[in-house]
C-alpha cells in the first residue's frame, strides 16, 4: 500500500499515526509533509526508525519551493510527478492520511 | 485624539509553513494593509511558521506565485520589527544563517513578553 502524508509532522500527527499503524509498503511525502524528509528537524529520529520498514519517498517539487532540496535525509528517495503517478500504479492502493 | 495615541501595536504571529495552506500568504496581505495606517507592527515566527523565511524557495515546480521575496521589501514598509522564536529554528535544523531576512531571534520567554505588550494580535 502507498501512504500519501500532506501534513507537517511538527504541527500535526497524520504522519506519527501512519508510522505507528501501518505495518510497511510505501510512504510518499507531499507539501507540508517534505519537512519530515529534512535534516535537522526533530522528526528525523522517527524518519530514520521508520526508513527500516518503509521505503520512503518525497516529492521533489514541494520540496524545491520549500527551500530545502539539499538536505533531504539518507534514504529518503526524491521523485518528481512522474514518479508520483509510478508509485500509485506500482501499488494495489494507498491511503491519503488527511 | 492625537496621532500618538492612535499608533497601536499590531502583532502578527505566524504559526504555519507556506504554500501548505493559505495562511502564510493571507497574513503577509493583511501586515502590508496595516502598513498603510502607519501602526507599530511586529511580525514573529514561532512554530513552522519559521518556515515562511527560509532561503533558497523555488516554487516553478509547484505552480504557485514565490511569496517569500516579499519578506524582504517589509523594509520598504517600515516594517522592521521581525521576530523568531529560537526554539522553533532549532526543532527544524535551521540558523539565522538560513533566513533570507535579517531578524531578531527571541527564546519563548522573551516571545511571551513582547506578546503581552500589545494592542492587537493577529494570528495566522
Amino acid at each position: 500500500m502507498l501512504h500519501i502524508i500532506n501534513r507537517s509532522p511538527l504541527t500535526n500527527s497524520a504522519l506519527e499515526s501512519c508510522l505507528r499503524i501501518a505495518q510497511s509498503g510505501d510512504i510518499l511525502l507531499i507539501e507540508d509533509a517534505v519537512y519530515g524528509a529534512t535534516t535537522g528537524n526533530a522528526f528525523e529520529p522517527k524518519l530514520r526508525e521508520a526508513l527500516g520498514r518503509f521505503r520512503i519517498y518525497v516529492l521533489q517539487p514541494d520540496l524545491e519551493a520549500r527551500g530545502l532540496a539539499d538536505r533531504i535525509i539518507e534514504g529518503v528517495s526524491p521523485v518528481d510527478y512522474g514518479g508520483f503517478v509510478d508509485l500509485t500504479c506500482t501499488n494495489t492502493s494507498c491511503q491519503s492520511w488527511l | 485624539m492625537s496621532e500618538e495615541n492612535s499608533i497601536k501595536k499590531f502583532m502578527f504571529v505566524n504559526r504555519k509553513a507556506p504554500y501548505g495552506t493559505i495562511y502564510a500568504l493571507e497574513s503577509l496581505e493583511v501586515v502590508l494593509i496595516t502598513a498603510a495606517f502607519d501602526q507599530d507592527v511586529s511580525l514573529v515566527f514561532i512554530d513552522d511558521g519559521v518556515y515562511q523565511l527560509k532561503k533558497g524557495q523555488q516554487t516553478k515546480g509547484i505552480e504557485t506565485k514565490n511569496f517569500s521575496p516579499t519578506y524582504r521589501a517589509l523594509e520598504g514598509y517600515d516594517i522592521e520589527k521581525l521576530y523568531v522564536e529560537k526554539e522553533s529554528l532549532a526543532a527544524r535544523g535551521l540558523t539565522e544563517d538560513d533566513l533570507l531576512v535579517d531578524v531578531t531571534v527571541l527564546d519563548r520567554k522573551e516571545m511571551g513578553e513582547l506578546m503581552n505588550q500589545q494592542d492587537v494580535v493577529f494570528s495566522f
